[in-house]
């Protein structure tokens, strides 16, 4: 009697995870099955071809692959350094008493909608970002830009990098640091003889916000200006892939059209995924380390500092 | 000192401050972006917002009823989705953690959790969009849903695994089956963590756009039908945003208002169920 | 050569070891009191708090120089709290300040004018369990040394050598040199974070508790290591086995409840202790 019991909830328990199971590869399949058209006819000059024209059905996805790419290359510029400048400080320099609310400050920038970050970007931050490209004498100055972009996709980004740095800079052993002080390192040389032990973490923190970057929909294509054009200029307007898809997918008045777009979705489905996957190896492989190096020392209750 | 050890230490220094400098250069924009919605925004609301439809293009007046009502209808959709796969998930995770199957699952909710709101949308056109070929609230509902899945999933699992093994133990020498020992005694244990978890995943899709952009689309009526297009609070202040009228972008700065005052509603009351429930437990 | 450890600047670039210039110094009468010259360490009325927690009480002890002092008592009583505020680590644990004098050749550690880092390169540590960086055997023994700027490479290659040689580790790692540090044996591991002290040219090591994760092969050759080493270096070391410190140092320091209870020459606390608390411990009646 209870052996069926237990049987049935493995089995009922299990099939809800299957579904989770299922629910990836239904996207994968769906995204595929949705852009068989457009796969059939372009193939591989898909991803080389600069032209977009739904007009007359000729369909490339370069200017959105190069948009989204240099917008979070740059964002990624931009971003890492202040997000591991936070990490560092909130982990090893702020006071005690400032590390709770910076560490909820630093979410706060998670927490906010991606829509109510456009509508900022807009109203506020395109403005001045005209400002910014008129006094370096740009012409035109839109302010819609892969500037604009770049910048608010690195407000974006930051709170992600950082706070997994934050994680993996607690995780370093302190005996590390304890080590490099005794030789005579000063705060810095400390700091990175910890930053060195989870350098692996820590590329994979700068990969979680990579891939952030490379996703974000709502804001991008707010700012950016949404012209299918390839160029390194910061002040052309520019594409991303998921900004395409946002603007053009309810526009799309053809199955062709519709499967390019989804194909499109298709790419940066596994771009991401492979970006994600990757940074979450790369900060396991670091927990592990810092977990497997060091057995805690037998240091008495006492002698352990409050 | 040596001058090594002078230069060293001005290293240190310097590089110290730059962290700092770090920190502020961060809270700048958090802070603008607090401000602005603040400003705009709660001087934008007024009671027509929270009562009238949106008017006609070109129209001044009206208000976001419809949208605030859809948000809210989508939000719960996605929990009614979201909640019972999620939880049942992380509770076959926790309690067979070790098998081959567990792993597969929890790499797949991984991969989830990484896919960009937008494929997660298009995923959900394409499975109940266009076969009905209609938009929905249903579609906009399971959208959301699915984003919140992975979340559910990790945070359930973890805190599952963290209730004294003891308890179980207990409850099985009780004669308890494994479905009725989880149940009564191990989930309520760890009912405040999951709790949070589901608050935490609430808040994260409360402020999707992007997936809601053909599924659930929008609707200028005020439509409670699950499957009708619905209005919702982000398509809306989209909307507006992007359009030329004055008017509109200071409704959307309202709607952003509310939609943050939104989210914090939520993590604060994420933060009181856990403190609730975790005194009821004590006692 | 003397040392200093005073803020004045005394030479440009790190001046090569002393056991590199064949210094070598006699030993001072094993059963002679402590003559003013030969104490490298002079504590007086130290006390240790964390917090508003009092862990140490009034120590008064006078380290003699190049002779191993070791500290014993029961967990907890203060002798690794005490021993990290010779090289002032406990700086870096917030809400713990000591009061009281520590004096290394006269100079005061605590005092305004002693450079913390300068202090930290002249007083070696070793701690109970193993940490050499995640880098190869030969970046651990160097980083003391590149942190101070030495960039030669020959030069670097000298001390390294010699430092892995003075921790009996050389032959075990002469062809690895560029292994990572982490696929040596716990004992292994040691003798690298020893050699990696050494390589800085200390005058004193503090060794806290450095055999106690070791097994019996490892610890014995860790203790043939103090011995040898004593010849150049002052040495504290910290330990709970009383065999350890009976086998290993000249003066033996017995501690309990963050007081020095009894504190003379090893022969004289292990055979005839003047305190009846050290005799209950040595022979083992508690702790």
């Amino acid at each position: 009697m209870k052996r069926s019991d237990d049987r049935s909830f493995r089995i009922g328990t299990g099939a809800f995870a299957a579904l989770v199971l299922l629910i990836v590869a239904g996207i994968a399949f769906e995204l595929t099955r949705q852009s068989t058209l457009s796969i059939t006819k372009f193939g591989l000059k898909f991803w080389t071809t600069k032209v977009w024209d739904p007009v007359s059905g000729d369909f490339g996805a370069l200017p959105f692959i190069w948009g989204t790419l240099y917008s979070a290359i740059l964002a990624l510029l931009i971003a890492t350094p202040i997000a591991l400048g936070i990490a560092i400080f909130i982990s090893e320099l702020s006071p005690r008493v400032l590390r709770q609310p910076l560490a909820y400050l630093t979410e706060l920038l998670a927490a906010i909608p991606s829509i109510v970050y456009g509508l900022w970007g807009i109203f506020v931050l395109v403005p001045i970002v005209r400002k910014i490209e008129i006094a370096m004498g740009a012409k035109p100055a839109l302010g819609v830009g892969m500037m604009a972009a770049a910048l608010i996709l690195a407000v974006m980004v930051i709170p992600f990098t950082s706070s997994v740095a934050r994680e993996i800079l607690k995780n370093v052993p302190a005996t590390q640091r304890e080590a490099a002080y005794a030789l005579g390192a000063t705060r810095w040389e400390a700091i990175k003889v910890a930053i060195g032990f989870g350098r692996t973490g820590i590329i994979g923190a700068v990969m979680l916000g990579f891939g952030r970057a490379l996703g974000e929909t709502m804001a991008v294509t707010m700012v950016i200006g949404n012209s299918p054009q390839i160029s390194a200029s910061l002040f052309k307007p520019q594409y991303t892939m998921a900004a395409v898809i946002a603007n053009e997918f309810t526009e799309a008045a053809d199955e062709l059209y519709l499967h390019a777009l989804i194909e499109i979705g298709l790419l940066l489905f596994i771009i991401t995924v492979g970006v994600n996957l990757l940074s979450r190896l790369l900060i396991w492989s670091t927990k592990r380390r810092a977990i497997t190096t060091v057995v805690m020392p037998m240091v008495s209750a006492e002698e352990v500092p409050a | 000192m040596t001058a090594n050890l002078r230069r060293r230490k001005v290293y240190s220094g310097l590089f110290e401050a730059l962290c700092a400098l770090a920190v502020i250069v961060a809270l700048i924009p958090l802070a603008m972006i607090l401000f602005y919605v603040v400003k705009e925004g709660f001087g934008a609301l007024n009671v027509d917002f929270f009562t009238h439809m949106p008017k006609p293009v070109g129209e001044s007046g009206g208000g976001m009823a419809n949208a605030i009502a859809g948000t809210f209808i989508l939000i719960c959709i996605a929990a009614a989705f979201a909640v019972p796969v999620g939880c049942l998930c992380g509770i076959h995770l926790s309690e067979y953690p070790g098998t081959k199957f567990s792993s597969i699952v929890r790499f797949s909710a991984d991969v989830l959790n990484g896919v960009p709101s937008i494929v997660v949308g298009i995923f959900a056109y394409g499975i109940l969009v266009l076969p009905v070929k209609r938009f929905s609230a249903i579609a906009g509902g399971v959208a959301l849903g699915l984003l919140m899945i992975p979340i559910v999933v990790r945070t359930t699992e973890e805190l599952l695994r963290l209730v004294p093994g003891g308890l179980r133990e207990g409850a099985l020498a009780l004669g308890a089956t494994r479905g009725r020992a989880v149940f009564s005694v191990i989930v309520p244990a760890a009912l405040p963590g999951i709790l949070t978890g589901i608050l935490v995943a609430l808040a994260r899709v409360a402020g999707e756009t992007a997936p809601l952009l053909f599924t659930a689309f929008n609707n200028r009526f005020w439509s409670t039908s699950l499957t009708q297009p619905i209005a919702s609070l982000t398509v809306q202040v989209f909307t507006y945003a992007i359009s030329p009228y004055d008017d509109w972008h200071r409704q959307a700065w309202a709607g952003a208002f509310l939609l943050v005052m939104m989210i914090l509603a939520l993590s604060i009351l994420a933060r009181l169920a856990v403190r609730r429930l975790e005194r009821m437990n004590r006692s | 050569m003397t040392s200093s450890l005073t803020t004045d600047v005394t030479r440009e670039s790190p001046s090569p070891p002393r056991f590199l210039a064949g210094e070598k110094v006699a030993k001072p009468d094993e059963g002679a009191t402590l003559a003013q010259s030969e104490i490298k360490i002079s504590v007086r009325d130290f006390d240790f708090f964390y917090g508003t927690a009092k862990v140490l009480h009034g120590i008064s002890l006078e380290i003699p120089a190049r002779k191993v002092t070791a500290l014993i008592g029961p967990s907890g009583c203060g002798k690794s709290t005490f021993i990290r505020s010779i090289n002032r680590m406990n700086d870096i644990i917030t809400d713990a300040r000591g009061k009281g004098t520590i004096l290394i050749d006269g100079q005061d550690v605590y005092g305004s004018n002693t450079d913390v880092v300068e202090l930290r390169r002249r007083v070696g540590m070793v701690f109970q369990k193993s940490n050499p960086f995640p880098k190869s055997i030969y970046d651990n023994v160097a980083y003391g040394l590149r942190i101070g700027g030495m960039r030669n490479k020959r030069q670097l290659d000298d001390i390294i050598e010699r430092s892995l040689t003075r921790a009996a580790l050389w032959h075990e790692v002469k062809d690895r040199l560029h292994a990572s540090a982490l696929a040596l044996s716990g004992g292994q591991q040691q003798r690298l974070c020893i050699a990696r002290a050494l390589a800085v040219d200390p005058e004193i090591l503090l060794m806290d508790e450095p055999a106690s994760a070791l097994d019996p092969i490892a610890t014995s050759k860790i203790e043939e290591l103090i011995y040898e080493l004593k010849d150049n270096y002052t040495i504290v070391i910290v330990t709970h086995n009383m065999q350890q410190a009976a086998r290993v140092s000249d003066r033996t320091a017995f501690f309990m409840l963050g007081r020095v209870v009894e504190y003379a020459e090893t022969n004289t606390i292990f055979m005839n202790p003047k305190e009846k608390m050290t005799e209950d411990y040595v022979t083992g009646r508690f702790g």
